[in-house]
């Protein structure tokens, strides 16, 4: 176990920024996201939750795949380069880690996504254990402990410290690049933080929440629910809940005109948008109510059934605190479990 | 509360109308949804207090086109939008009952949770019965209070008044909540250099995600398919194409509902990011009333929109030069 004074983050934070690019909590206009660090960033490790997930360092909203330029007659197709540089996204919570080991299922299984996969063998997860919980907080409904956080280097504070502990290859690789700033440290004080996490954890509202009835098995049964239709009423459509999770994967690609030529990218897709999958033939889902249900089918049917029982929430509660009509997969799970006491 | 829950049942009851379009109780003590109730019984969810800022005047294009009439429960601020929507023919007044709810000013969790109050179990102070002086918090980390004034949304220190401009019936007391003038942040951006408001318009707009919270919760956005949808044109985009684009969604929208919007404050109330998007709006408004006198959108749905009708006295394009 290692340990660095909080008033010495920044010499941490210049110091990896010096050979990768450091991609931690900043706080701009009155809200804190990702985002680069550089000398004037106001770093913020206080805040509980992003607005934003950290997904972007691996799966940004928008990313170009390649370019098409004309020349003449001539069509030139150049490929977007992939990422070759080293990064560190530091400060993720342990929600989100497991929201990348989510989209690691969807985008490192066959066929392999070549953009998804190059970021994540270039970067570096230093994750930070959450010292205050709050109410809208379930990981630990998905097994999640957020006083021992995955990722390659696990972080906690307490007291006037910051607490270290390499947990892979490459979180051992980046704590020799800053070694001379880490001091050696008891475990003890992280233990005691470990304890008091994990005793607010167990009294967390949601904390206790079941997921019984919700497994790969529950298609037919749950997709055909009356509940679905009194559930989606007062959704607006909007994608607040897509953008704002750390797992939501699904991507649209569009064509940007540049005058001269076509810049193919991807950007995230949200299944609350009415030309979500929409084809050439039709659309799949033709009303809000098909494409609400769709939201939760993924997260608690479909997804754990293709990839052996795994969740693709992590309870963050990101949607439960920003949707403007206040509606949730808590309030979803909720309701199904008072259909059948 | 339990008035008006009387009041809706009754009227549930005597068949005067199909269904009540309100709030119902959310799951923690902060989080009420809108939502139908069809019957008596299932009222005994229904729920008003200080967190029911949702403006269900939208709700209400949809409710016009079911059968019978609909309670809607509308503040004063709402009651503006709905009579916009009355305007534009995309409501149904006949389809309506408006129950003009009282209002002492509608919370802000962000404000509540920007004042480091976390771990919520319960609240008290935010029910319509109270005086909405201070609000209690029970937490997970202890007790704590915060003024009621403190934890308001922006748009009810601006708050035009609490005099529903349509209603059927009224209920519940309001209170006074005015404490700044609508425009002072419109002229602190106003004096501001070119160069300054450049980059604090692109330090807020850097933050938008594209989820369109504003768009869609706007009663003033409600073409039934929006240019930003629309397969057909290179506009439809779920991100921002290049930093160009992240105003230009905005500022389209801006223009799209100059002179329509009430200013009742969604956009802003909605934004997962904080950005003070009535700005926008609110430059507007002030700029049609000093070139064509006070409006207020919604106040009259019979009124002659300024931007809708020619009159000798208009203001010539060449005002924009001069203005600077």
């Amino acid at each position: 176990m290692k340990r660095i004074k909080l008033e010495h983050l920044k010499a941490l934070y210049r110091r990896i920024s010096e050979t990768r690019a450091l991609y931690l909590p900043v706080r701009s206009a009155g809200k804190t996201n990702f985002a680069f660090w550089t000398e004037d960033a106001e770093a913020d490790l206080d805040t509980l939750k992003t607005v934003k997930s950290p997904k972007d360092a691996f799966f940004p909203q928008s990313e170009t795949l390649y370019t098409c330029r004309r020349e003449g007659q001539k069509l030139h197709v150049e490929p977007e380069e992939l990422a070759n540089q080293d990064f560190v996204v530091f400060g993720m919570k342990a929600c989100d880690v497991q929201g990348v080991r989510v989209l690691d299922q969807v985008f490192l299984k066959d066929p392999v996504d070549s953009f998804y996969a190059a970021r994540r063998q270039h970067g570096t997860i230093v994750s930070l254990a959450c010292h205050a919980p709050e109410e809208t907080c379930f990981c630990k409904v998905f097994q999640i402990d957020c006083a021992a956080p995955a990722g390659d280097v696990a972080a906690w504070i307490a007291a006037e410290y910051l607490y270290w502990q390499p947990q892979t290859e490459k979180g051992e690789a980046l704590t020799e690049l800053v070694s001379d700033l880490l001091e050696d440290a008891e475990t003890a004080p992280v233990d005691a933080e470990q304890a008091a996490i994990r005793a607010m954890v167990e009294q967390l509202p949601y904390s206790h929440l079941s997921l019984e009835g919700w497994n790969g098995n529950a298609t037919e049964e749950k997709f055909d629910s009356p509940l679905w239709e009194q559930l989606y009423k007062p959704c607006l459509a909007c994608g607040t809940c897509t953008f704002v999770c750390p797992t939501c994967q699904c991507y649209d690609i569009k064509d940007y005109d540049t005058g001269k030529g076509v810049q193919r990218y991807r950007c995230w897709d949200s299944c609350m948008y009415s030309d979500f999958t929409m084809m050439a033939a039709a659309n799949s889902r033709t009303s809000q109510m098909q494409r609400f249900r769709q939201r939760f089918m993924h997260k608690l049917v479909y997804f754990p059934a293709n990839n052996d029982g795994m969740y693709s929430c992590v309870g963050c509660g990101r949607c439960v605190e920003k949707c403007p009509a206040h509606l949730n997969i808590v309030k979803v799970i909720k309701a199904f479990g008072k259909e059948d006491p | 509360m339990q008035e008006l829950i009387d009041r809706a049942k009754a009227l549930l009851e005597d068949g005067t109308v199909r269904r009540v379009l309100g709030w119902k109780t959310g799951d923690l003590p902060y989080d009420p949804e809108p939502a139908y109730f069809e019957t008596p019984e299932s009222l005994k969810d229904f729920v008003y207090n200080g967190f029911c800022g949702a403006n269900l005047s939208k709700y209400m294009i949809e409710a016009s086109k079911l059968e019978g009439r609909t309670l809607v429960c509308l503040k004063p601020c709402d009651t503006y939008s709905f009579n916009q929507l009355l305007a534009e023919h995309r409501v149904d007044r006949d389809k309506a009952y408006i129950l003009g709810v009282g209002c002492k000013g509608k919370l802000s969790m962000e404000k509540i949770k920007a004042a480091g109050i976390k771990g919520i179990r319960s609240v008290s102070g935010a029910e319509l019965t109270d005086p909405a002086e201070t609000l209690f918090f029970d937490t997970l980390y202890g007790k704590a209070e915060m003024p009621y004034r403190d934890a308001m949304l922006e748009r009810c220190h601006v708050c035009r008044g609490k005099t529903h401009a349509v209603y059927d019936a009224l209920i519940g007391d309001s209170k006074d909540t005015t404490d700044a003038d609508r425009f002072d942040e419109v002229r602190r951006i106003e004096a501001l250099s070119p160069e300054e408001k450049f980059a604090f318009f692109q330090k807020e707009l850097s933050k938008c995600i594209r989820c369109n919270a504003c768009r869609n919760v706007c009663p003033a956005c409600s073409c039934r398919q929006c240019v930003f949808d629309s397969a057909k044109f290179d506009s439809a985009q779920k991100a921002n194409a290049d930093s160009f684009e992240e105003k230009m969604f905005h500022i389209i929208r801006a223009f799209d509902v100059a002179g329509r919007c009430t200013d009742c404050g969604e956009c802003s109330r909605v934004c997962p990011q904080g950005i003070p998007l009535h700005l926008f709006n609110r430059k507007f408004i002030k700029d049609i009333n000093e070139l064509y006198g006070d409006y207020q959108a919604g106040a009259d749905p019979t009124a002659k929109a300024p931007l809708t009708s020619f009159t000798l006295d208009d203001a010539e394009p060449n005002i924009v030069a001069e203005r600077g």
